[in-house]
């Protein structure tokens, strides 16, 4: 699984991306998001507060329950601030 | 046609290019945003040296087709442009153009309207603004979100496949 990271995820996190194993029980967004929570100290801290937490799985946005898969992309980022 | 790119634009050409040969345009509407040089809206608040924007390259181009496609089912047009700018811009500077064209104003003005509100909660961009005390994230804005809303969302973030929307 491909992980990226933007703006403040990106700075909190330590890295803009990252290839990761999370274990087989790791079904859903909101799943991947605990066990990268709890590899600690940046991880914990960037995902905190879940009501910033923006996610998109293989580019689409996506929300919290939407499944992910090995070879999925998936991307952490704050609510978009465009135009 | 949307794009997203480093460079700069002329907004003068871009519009003769979007309407150029096209006779039934009998009206075309621009939006161009800038880079402030305050942080927020109030007098008083930081001053602003640069700001830099942040996108997702890969869904970057998505986001901004979905969106015009979405503008062009809504409203009769004949033509339709987004530029959206990434990296490092200083006050002044353009960051965005939009542009719609249609037979008629009222279609051309909404749709330009309902454009930059989208653009602003639903394209993957984010703004780091350089301040005398260190870089900043631009917050969202609740402001944003609702002028969004007002367009009444016809797609929400993808849920799980089977899920009742």
């Amino acid at each position: 699984m491909k992980l990226l990271y933007f703006a403040w995820f990106r700075e909190k996190a330590g890295v803009a991306q990252e290839q990761a194993s999370p274990p087989d029980s790791v079904t859903t967004v909101a799943l991947l998001v605990d066990w990268l929570k709890s590899r600690g100290n940046g991880y914990a801290e960037a995902f905190n507060d879940a009501s910033v937490i923006r996610v998109a799985v293989n580019q689409e946005y996506v929300s919290m329950d939407y499944p992910v898969a090995p070879g999925d992309e998936v991307a952490f980022f704050p609510p978009m601030t465009g135009g | 046609m949307i794009r997203v790119q480093a460079e700069d634009f002329d907004v003068g050409r871009e519009l003769e290019q979007l309407c150029e040969g096209n006779h039934a345009i009998g009206g075309v509407c621009t939006f161009v945003g800038l880079v402030r040089d305050m942080a927020g809206d109030h007098s008083g608040d930081k001053a602003i040296q640069a700001m830099t924007l942040e996108h997702y390259p890969e869904m970057t181009e998505k986001a901004l087709i979905e969106i015009e496609a979405e503008a062009q089912a809504r409203w009769p047009l004949e033509a339709t442009l987004i530029i959206h700018r990434f990296g490092r811009l200083e006050p002044g500077q353009r960051i965005v153009m939009v542009a719609t064209a249609s037979a008629h104003r009222e279609a051309a003005i909404e749709a330009c309207h309902f454009l930059i509100d989208w653009l602003k909660t639903k394209a993957p961009f984010w703004k780091l603004e350089e301040t005398p005390d260190g870089g900043q994230w631009v917050d969202a804005n609740a402001a944003d979100d609702e002028a969004a809303g007002r367009w009444v969302e016809g797609k929400p973030a993808k849920t799980k496949p089977g899920a009742a929307e």
